[in-house]
């Protein structure tokens, strides 16, 4: 399974998770967890997907990901779990 | 499962406390491409460079995408050309060519520095070594992208004093080569003792003949990241403080290790070494310096200063080692002078000076590192410095290097501008007293009495 985490930081509006959650759809990413908080107008949300199916490279996603991510305002990081794993795990 | 917390923070340090992976940096043995002649040496080096290295760049640039971290700087390190060209050339103008075919090869595959111009020459100095040498000022003149390094002593050696006599000389050479650009040729030029084989890191890295054939190396940064969580603890106890650095330098690591890792299994080659050093840049909040300075020094350069960095350095070392199960390289603080924001603001108002940076030489990863002194030093005078620092790492049982730039037609009070990651160096005194008659003695030190543990 080719686990990555998917980041995104913004200003809250309507439709955020429905267009990263369609994209991910569109490419066959499955999501495996999501968690979301709203802290002052600022949405907060972490996304653990599964990018096993999906024909592109991660680096591919990653920048279809940046690039919605400004068509909305908000940031969006994808990135392989890994670098989480070994930064915070023994 | 990562929590949010973690994700948030491992990409605040990528973001706003500039954590990064300095560099990746494959090391090539070529051993096997030697020849009598020079012409086809070189035709060999350029082959198997750009055979082996064709995709480093480019698998650097997928990793740092994937993970979302950046790979600064991706480099090549080679087997000293002194023992590469020693059986094709006879004079220092062949060693030249070797250096033009290096600096096209590192074109041809996009790395931004190649290192391993160099001589091991600790007890002695070879004909060929010699020729490399003297080569060197045309060399460095001559190319873009060549590193050239010079390993004059040993803890198990001693000191070879001609050589060091010898290196006040071509430095004072590249100054002058390289005068229209303010003698950036010194830049790329380092003086050693006890050079490690495995160092990833400019301008000292080259291939060691102990090494693999092809190997990847990995030096990792983040002087902000640590900077940072320091801040945390201001006015806590030294046990709190150690603990800190010690954490923030295992998460940095295993950055490091994740990177090192994916990257050998993707080009198919072995994985070397971490180097755990922090590397600080030019750029504001990527400081070691400033660590220093959140520990409590109203300067770096203030009594006091010495101590703090060694804590750091051991601290760093404590943390990292834990992290990968291969460490190397240098491994430590930097101490860069022109590289280094805090550093160079520090020279500025008189707090720091060549001699208190000698001293924290002797707790820190290396040696004096990028220091811009007047272009009419005498070669003497340098030699005088570089027999100071080696003396440091032989005694010490560490590596020691220099660094320094005599910059032509410029003086104390003046200052000089390299550019990107080499920064830019105010010009501090030296000594004016003259180390002359101790340098020009023929011979070498003998090594020193605890290098006998046989």
């Amino acid at each position: 399974m080719k686990k990555m985490i998917i980041t995104v930081v913004g200003k809250d509006t309507v439709g955020i998770i429905a267009k990263v959650c369609t994209y991910l759809s569109d490419n066959k990413i499955n999501i495996l967890d999501i968690s979301q908080t709203i802290v002052d107008g600022w949405f907060n949300m972490m996304m653990v997907v599964d990018a096993t199916a999906t024909a592109k490279t991660a680096g591919d996603v990653g920048d279809d990901l940046k690039a919605l991510g400004e068509g909305i305002g908000v940031q969006i990081n994808c990135q392989s779990s890994e670098i989480f794993e070994q930064m915070h795990r023994i | 499962m990562i929590s949010r917390n973690e994700v948030i923070e491992t990409n605040k340090m990528i973001e706003h406390e500039n954590l990064d992976v300095r560099t990746i940096t494959m090391g090539i043995s070529l051993l096997d491409c030697c020849d009598s002649d020079v012409n086809v040496l070189c035709a060999n080096i350029y082959r198997k460079i750009t055979r082996c290295a064709g995709k480093l760049v480019e698998t650097g640039e997928a990793i740092e995408r994937d993970f979302g971290v950046p790979i600064v700087n991706k480099r090549i390190s080679v087997t000293p050309i002194a023992l590469v060209g020693g059986a094709a050339c006879r004079c220092p103008e062949d060693f030249v060519k070797i250096a033009k075919t290096l600096d096209k090869a590192a074109k041809e595959v996009g790395v931004n520095f190649l290192g391993g111009y160099s001589a091991l020459v600790s007890k002695g100095m070879t004909k060929a070594d010699e020729n490399l040498i003297l080569s060197i000022p045309e060399a460095l003149a001559g190319t873009e992208r060549i590193c050239a390094s010079v390993n004059v002593g040993s803890t198990k050696t001693g000191m070879d004093m001609d050589a060091i006599r010898l290196m006040g000389e071509v430095i004072k050479r590249t100054a002058e080569l390289t005068k229209e650009r303010d003698s950036i040729g010194c830049a790329k030029l380092v003086v050693l003792c006890n050079a490690p084989d495995d160092n990833p890191f400019m301008a000292g890295a080259f291939h060691g003949v102990t090494e693999a054939d092809t190997i990847i190396n990995v030096g990792v940064s983040g002087p902000g990241v640590v900077k940072t969580a320091v801040e945390k603890v201001r006015g806590e106890s030294f046990e709190v403080l150690c603990e800190t650095i010690k954490k923030t330098a295992f998460k940095i690591t295993r950055v490091g290790q994740l990177v090192a890792q994916e990257a050998s299994r993707r080009l198919g080659v072995p994985f070397g070494i971490i180097d755990l050093s922090l590397a600080p840049t030019p750029a504001v909040g990527d400081s070691v310096a400033e660590i220093l300075e959140e520990i409590g020094l109203e300067r770096v350069g203030a009594p006091g200063t010495t101590a703090a960095l060694a804590m750091l350095n051991d601290q760093v070392k404590k943390g990292g080692v834990m992290a990968s199960s291969y460490v190397g390289g240098l491994s430590g603080a930097f101490i860069p002078v022109s590289e280094d924001q805090g550093m160079i603001d520090a020279v500025n108002v008189g707090a720091l000076s060549i001699e208190k940076l000698e001293a924290m030489t002797c707790v820190c990863s290396v040696g004096l590192d990028m220091i811009a002194v007047a272009g009419d030093t005498p070669a003497a005078t340098l030699s005088g410095i570089i027999a100071d620092e080696a003396a440091i790492g032989m005694v010490n049982q560490k590596t020691t290097a220099v660094r320094i730039i005599p910059v032509c037609g410029k003086g104390v009070g003046e200052s000089v501008e390299f550019g990107g990651l080499l920064g830019a160096a105010p010009i501090m005194p030296v000594n004016p007293h003259s180390p002359a008659q101790f340098i020009g003695r023929k011979g070498r030190i003998p090594a020193p009495i605890h290098s006998f543990k046989n």
